[in-house]
């Protein structure tokens, strides 16, 4: 008698992974987001230089500005004497927590709505008309608004900085939260029809239970995915605002601050137009690479094949 | 002998042509940028430069000031003075009289009763006028005749050149304006955007905030003039982008105002389409300290104003010790190069009314810390900030989006910092900042900050009205639409004193003296105007433009009439 050997049952997360891997690109973007978070995470802890340190003695200072890349200074300084490198790790991090507590808070309005809309028959076109009205207001100069209206207000509740960082996040997250609304509702109409949440539902169990247990995660797929281009786009509209003088104080390096910065520079220093401009491409495509991996990935059907 | 006359009549011939081409509207448009987009072109509503400026193209005051600061008529047949009677001997009245067959461009004659008409407009007591320092002191001004104007003093005014001169007090059309009385001016929309003027343009399009189109006044008094048949000023953009406009791409035959670095001036010469034309006038690049609190925790229509005074710097150690931590040859070597120089004074020029204070040249950050420290204001808690009773030193610093004034904050924040002051940095976008809209909480006016930094100026040589401008009546506040000109809300009795003086000092020295005094109670006395650089005028011009002549002493289109497309 043979005796039966049983393979050692295969999470669904190691498939994941598997066909992620195979997926050149996301594995490439991956590495690349990885670098870019470890270059403004740790990169501080080892480039000690303080990134709005003007040199105090003045002859000392006119002789730090401009300067091109050397190993004090391996991406120059600017028309100030600061160090490139320094504001260019310091920005990313506003950067990226911007983008990532944006998108956050997006995907959060955006699956409690997309939930609530494609379960609940009731809320349904309720939610899905607030939806469609956000959909259709045009959103740059909503945004330039509700700076303009709360900047001052919520400055002084929070302070400047973190004034400013909460209005930004909140602003890009209230009106970025409907496409990942809509994939949700879409999913979760299918979803509820499926046999086991009927099941679920015949032996009595909460609506609130089948949505935690059964729905948001047979959802997560698509919300996964819609959370990774959200942080692209976040991106992209923080540095918009910094761009236009509307974001952080002006001596609050982020990345699209550094790029409105170096405009005016443009013609005889591009690099410092090239290196924010760079990093915030980078991050936004290997952020978008990633998704489409993980789209690919999450999808049993296109797995495996 | 014929070859001689042929050919003296072809030099003739020669000689002749550029006059014959000088017709009006024989050489096209010309297209003027404003970066500070325009929004109004009634310099009563606004203290915005560029909306002077851009309004000199329609309104025309009395008499103008060219390149050297002098007086020259406009509207008026000749300059008043007590030697040809205009100026009464006991310098109480002066008698302008208006120019024979003046119109305005829509045909109707100018009188004497315009000219009055403009000094109730400007002075109605309902109406928030930002050129009132030019009206002070007027008791009436009287019409004896179509083409006479004669204006009472209240006092002998031995610089009775004051109302109706220069681009900040040209004439209205009274039928025009006539409903637009006080409370009303601000709602005039048709008026303020397309005013009824006697200059060499009149508006056929007017977009706020974006672009003005003007056509040459069929009108204009002078049948040859002007060259150009249609004006375009458009606004928006940043002074850099506004001098490559001129400077590197040529689309713009003349920028304003384009305050860019010395090393991209350099740059920006050698494409060879234009140059930079500077001069140096009066305007200073100054911090402003707001002696009044800004605290947003006090209601709206409270904040920043004389109800409540500044926490901190009601104390002048602390303002001085601000002053004395700036190193300003440092600001002019990064910011203006040869088109700037530091300064202690609000009124660099002319040389009779300057102040020779030079004291402040010379940073002191040592003495600067010992004078906060004097003042209570030291570092217990050792985080590097001075604090006094519990609260820390901590300043809100704001000014209009500029690459140099951005670079000017840094710097001054590390001085600040030294010293151990908090510092906050704002910037505003320049049309909002210097935009003069009283339902903006970020214009210059409302100073919701606790220092704010820009440049100002005034036109004309003489100092009367910019001093007037630190009056205790000319601060803004809710009750005037936030249209005073005394942005610090600095009060002090004894300035007012002297400032009455100066309305019955004669002779040019003795006022210069009196000046000097104004400026120095300011300054070194009071340090609530701390001056950082005096700036030249620098603005981009195409090689194609000529008859184009700088002047720092009025608005730089004073001679738009004059300029013709060099072929």
């Amino acid at each position: 008698m043979t005796e039966l050997k049983l393979e050692k049952p295969r999470s669904q997360w190691r498939d994941v992974w598997a066909q992620f891997r195979r997926h050149k690109g996301a594995m490439a973007a991956l590495v690349l987001l990885i670098a870019l978070a470890s270059f403004v995470l740790i990169g501080p802890l080892v480039w000690r230089i303080d990134p709005n340190f003007i040199e105090p003695n003045t002859a000392k200072m006119f002789k730090l500005r401009n300067l091109g890349p050397s190993w004090d200074h391996p991406l120059g300084t600017d028309q100030l004497g600061r160090d490139m490198l320094a504001r260019m790790m310091f920005g990313g991090r506003i950067s990226l927590a911007v983008g990532s507590v944006a998108m956050l808070v997006a995907l959060f309005i955006g699956t409690t709505i997309g939930v609530l809309a494609g379960y609940f028959r009731r809320l349904d076109s309720w939610l899905m008309r607030l939806t469609d009205l956000f959909l259709a207001l045009p959103l740059l100069p909503l945004l330039l608004v509700m700076m303009f209206l709360f900047r001052e207000t919520v400055a002084g509740i929070m302070g400047p900085r973190l004034g400013t960082f909460m209005l930004i996040v909140v602003a890009i997250g209230i009106t970025s939260w409907m496409q990942a609304a809509r994939v949700v509702r879409g999913e979760v109409l299918a979803l509820k029809e499926r046999e086991f949440v009927l099941a679920a539902r015949s032996v009595g169990t909460p609506a609130r239970r089948i949505i935690t247990r059964h729905i948001l995660t047979n959802v997560l797929s698509p919300v996964l995915v819609a959370a990774t281009l959200g942080i692209a786009a976040a991106i992209i509209t923080e540095s918009v605002l910094s761009f236009l003088g509307l974001g952080f104080p002006p001596d609050f390096p982020t990345w699209g601050r550094l790029l409105y910065d170096g405009i005016d520079a443009i013609r005889t220093y591009p690099e410092r137009v090239v290196w924010p401009g760079l990093a915030i491409s980078l991050t936004v495509l290997s952020v978008n690479y990633i998704g489409d991996g993980l789209r690919d990935a999450l999808d049993p059907r296109i797995r495996g094949r | 002998m014929k070859l001689k006359s042929i050919l003296l009549g072809a030099a003739a011939s020669f000689a002749l042509a550029p006059a014959a081409f000088a017709e009006r509207g024989s050489d096209g448009e010309v297209k003027i940028f404003y970066y500070q987009a325009v929004s109004t072109l009634n310099a009563y509503l606004s203290s915005g430069t560029k909306d002077v400026e851009a309004g000199s193209l329609v309104l025309e005051p009395l008499a103008g000031f060219d390149q050297d600061g002098v007086l020259y008529p406009r509207l008026a047949q000749d300059i008043p003075t007590v030697e040809n009677g205009g100026v009464s001997a006991d310098l109480t009245s002066i008698t302008w009289k208006l120019k024979e067959g003046l119109v305005w461009s829509d045909g109707s004659p100018v009188t004497s009763a315009d000219v009055k008409f403009t000094w109730e407009y400007c002075t109605h007591p309902e109406g928030g006028c930002a050129q009132g320092a030019k009206y002070e002191g007027i008791s009436a001004v009287e019409t004896p005749d179509d083409l006479t104007v004669v204006v009472k003093f209240t006092s002998p005014k031995p610089y009775p050149y004051q109302p109706f001169t220069g681009g900040t007090a040209p004439i209205l059309q009274k039928a025009q304006f006539e409903a637009c009385l006080g409370p009303a001016a601000s709602s005039c929309t048709e008026q303020n955007t397309k005013p009824i003027g006697t200059g060499p343009f009149v508006v056929t399009d007017f977009k706020v905030n974006d672009v003005v189109t003007l056509e040459a006044n069929p009108n204009y008094r002078d049948a040859a003039k002007p060259a150009f048949a249609k004006v375009t000023i458009k606004g928006g953009g940043d002074a850099l982008g506004a001098a490559s406009a001129v400077m590197e791409t040529g689309e713009f035959d003349y920028a304003w105002n384009t305050q860019i670095n010395p090393e991209q001036q350099e740059q920006m010469t050698a494409a060879g389409k234009g140059k930079f034309v500077n001069a140096f006038g009066t305007l200073v690049e100054r911090i402003e300290i707001n002696m009044t609190d800004p605290s947003p925790a006090l209601a709206e229509g409270e904040r920043s104003t004389t109800k409540h005074p500044h926490p901190v710097f009601s104390d002048i150690r602390v303002r001085k010790a601000l002053s004395m931590a700036i190193d300003r040859q440092t600001l002019v070597d990064i910011g203006y190069g040869s088109a700037g120089r530091p300064t202690c004074n609000l009124v660099p020029a002319p040389a009779y009314q300057a102040s020779d204070n030079t004291e402040c040249i010379a940073q002191d950050i040592e003495g600067a810390k010992a004078l906060l420290a004097e003042a209570g204001w030291t570092d217990t808690d050792g985080d590097g900030i001075v604090d006094k009773d519990g609260k820390k030193l901590s300043i809100l610093y704001q000014t209009s989006v500029n690459a140099v004034r951005q670079d000017f904050q840094a710097l001054v924040k590390g001085w600040w910092n030294e010293i151990g002051v908090e510092v906050e940095l704002k910037s505003v976008d320049a049309s909002v900042f210097f935009g003069g809209d009283a339902a903006s909480p970020d214009t210059f006016q409302k100073f919701y900050a606790d220092v704010e930094m820009y440049a100002n100026n005034f036109d004309g040589t003489d100092a009367e009205p910019y001093m007037a401008q630190y009056l205790c009546d000319k601060i803004p506040g809710p009750e005037n639409q936030w249209q005073g000109e005394n942005i610090n809300r600095f009060c002090d009795p004894a300035y007012d004193a002297l400032f009455k003086t100066l309305s019955t000092t004669t002779g040019i020295e003795a006022r210069g003296e009196v000046v000097k005094k104004l400026n120095e109670m300011l300054t070194k006395d009071s340090y609530v105007v701390i001056p950082l650089v005096d700036r030249g005028r620098l603005s981009a011009q195409s090689n194609t433009l000529g008859g184009f002549i700088l002047n720092t002493w009025d608005t730089e289109l004073w001679n738009v009439q004059d300029w013709v497309r060099v072929k």
